[in-house]
């Protein structure tokens, strides 16, 4: 077949094209703000994790949506495969999975000021990137990103290990110290520590000293 | 592509709002740093938007520090609940007045 017609067969095809990737959007963009929304208002800390990973594979549908294929694979392995399995793990860990109650607000003046302060910044949020025309600046300074050979996993890894080869060293040494320090501050602390880190306990002594007392009277 | 840049840029800001004032409004410490993961992803959205605009490679390796400081952040944050929990058992941010000096 010749490219022509090739082209004219393919034109409604094209068409057909554009409307999926419109109905993706909006799609992602519903599950997206659907989970946002969930995590502020669920109850149950567990819910509010559940409707993270809602979002997190909703950005995940964007990232494919705009070709950064390799970082969808990454968000969804990283976020909802590491992040919110550690998230669901300390709130189980901790016993904290319980109903709260959200009417319950000691500040009164809080959340509509809150209310208020959010709607003004996504306002000046709004008004920055239309001033700038939405996106203004020099093209493919750090390599383009689009038509690449070996697509954009290709491009990623030649940028990593290039332009920004130092950061990507740093982030290792970040990573070291993020796992020490987690190994530091959740470790038990040791019999005879400290005797302020036994504040809990010494308390619980307190009132069993005191019942004892009154058991004897 | 037919999807305009725009609309990904306003997703992400409305993102980033419902984020931040779930930072503002929740009292839980757990669903607060879930918070800040939704304005990390808003972020990272922008990140990913502005890098096809500008058909620039820059924007994408961006996010993935972002991930990783993400992670290195949630580790050392739920470190911290964690050892807080221990000393008071609770997770509300206004029962951890003992740092007031």
């Amino acid at each position: 077949m010749s490219a022509p017609g090739a082209m004219a067969l393919l034109a409604p095809m094209l068409g057909t094209v554009g409307l999926v990737d419109r109905i993706v959007f909006v799609v992602a963009a519903l599950v997206i703000l659907t989970g946002a929304v969930g995590v502020v208002l669920s109850r149950n800390p567990v819910h509010a994790a559940l409707m993270l990973v809602l979002t997190l594979f909703g950005v995940a549908v964007l990232f494919v949506e705009q070709q950064a294929n390799f970082l969808a694979a990454v968000q969804v392995i990283v976020y909802a495969g590491a992040i919110v399995v550690l998230f669901l793990f300390v709130i189980m860990f901790l016993g904290v999975d319980r109903q709260e109650n959200l009417a319950e607000e000691p500040l009164k003046a809080q959340r509509p000021l809150a209310v208020g302060l959010m709607v003004l910044a996504l306002a000046g949020f709004v008004a920055l990137i239309v001033l700038g025309h939405w996106s203004v600046g020099a093209h493919s300074v750090a390599g383009a990103a689009r038509d690449q050979k070996g697509g954009d996993v290709a491009a990623l890894g030649r940028s990593v290990f290039t332009t920004y080869l130092f950061p990507f060293e740093a982030t290792a040494a970040l990573l070291v110290i993020a796992v020490v320090g987690a190994v530091v501050l959740a470790r038990r602390p040791q019999q005879g520590g400290p005797p302020e880190l036994d504040d809990g306990d010494s308390d619980a002594d307190e009132a069993d000293a005191a019942t004892e007392e009154e058991v004897v009277s | 592509m037919s999807v305009p840049g725009s609309y990904f840029l306003v997703l992400a800001a409305l993102l980033f709002a419902i984020g931040a004032l779930g930072l503002l409004v929740r009292r839980n410490v757990l669903v607060m740093f879930m918070c800040i993961e939704l304005m990390l992803n808003a972020a990272n959205l922008t990140f990913v938007t502005f890098s096809r605009m500008l058909n620039d490679i820059g924007g994408q390796a961006l996010v993935f520090f972002v991930l990783v400081v993400a992670a290195a952040e949630v580790v050392v944050g739920l470190g911290i609940v964690v050892a807080i929990f221990r000393r008071r058992a609770t997770t509300t941010a206004d029962d951890l007045h003992m740092l007031k000096g």
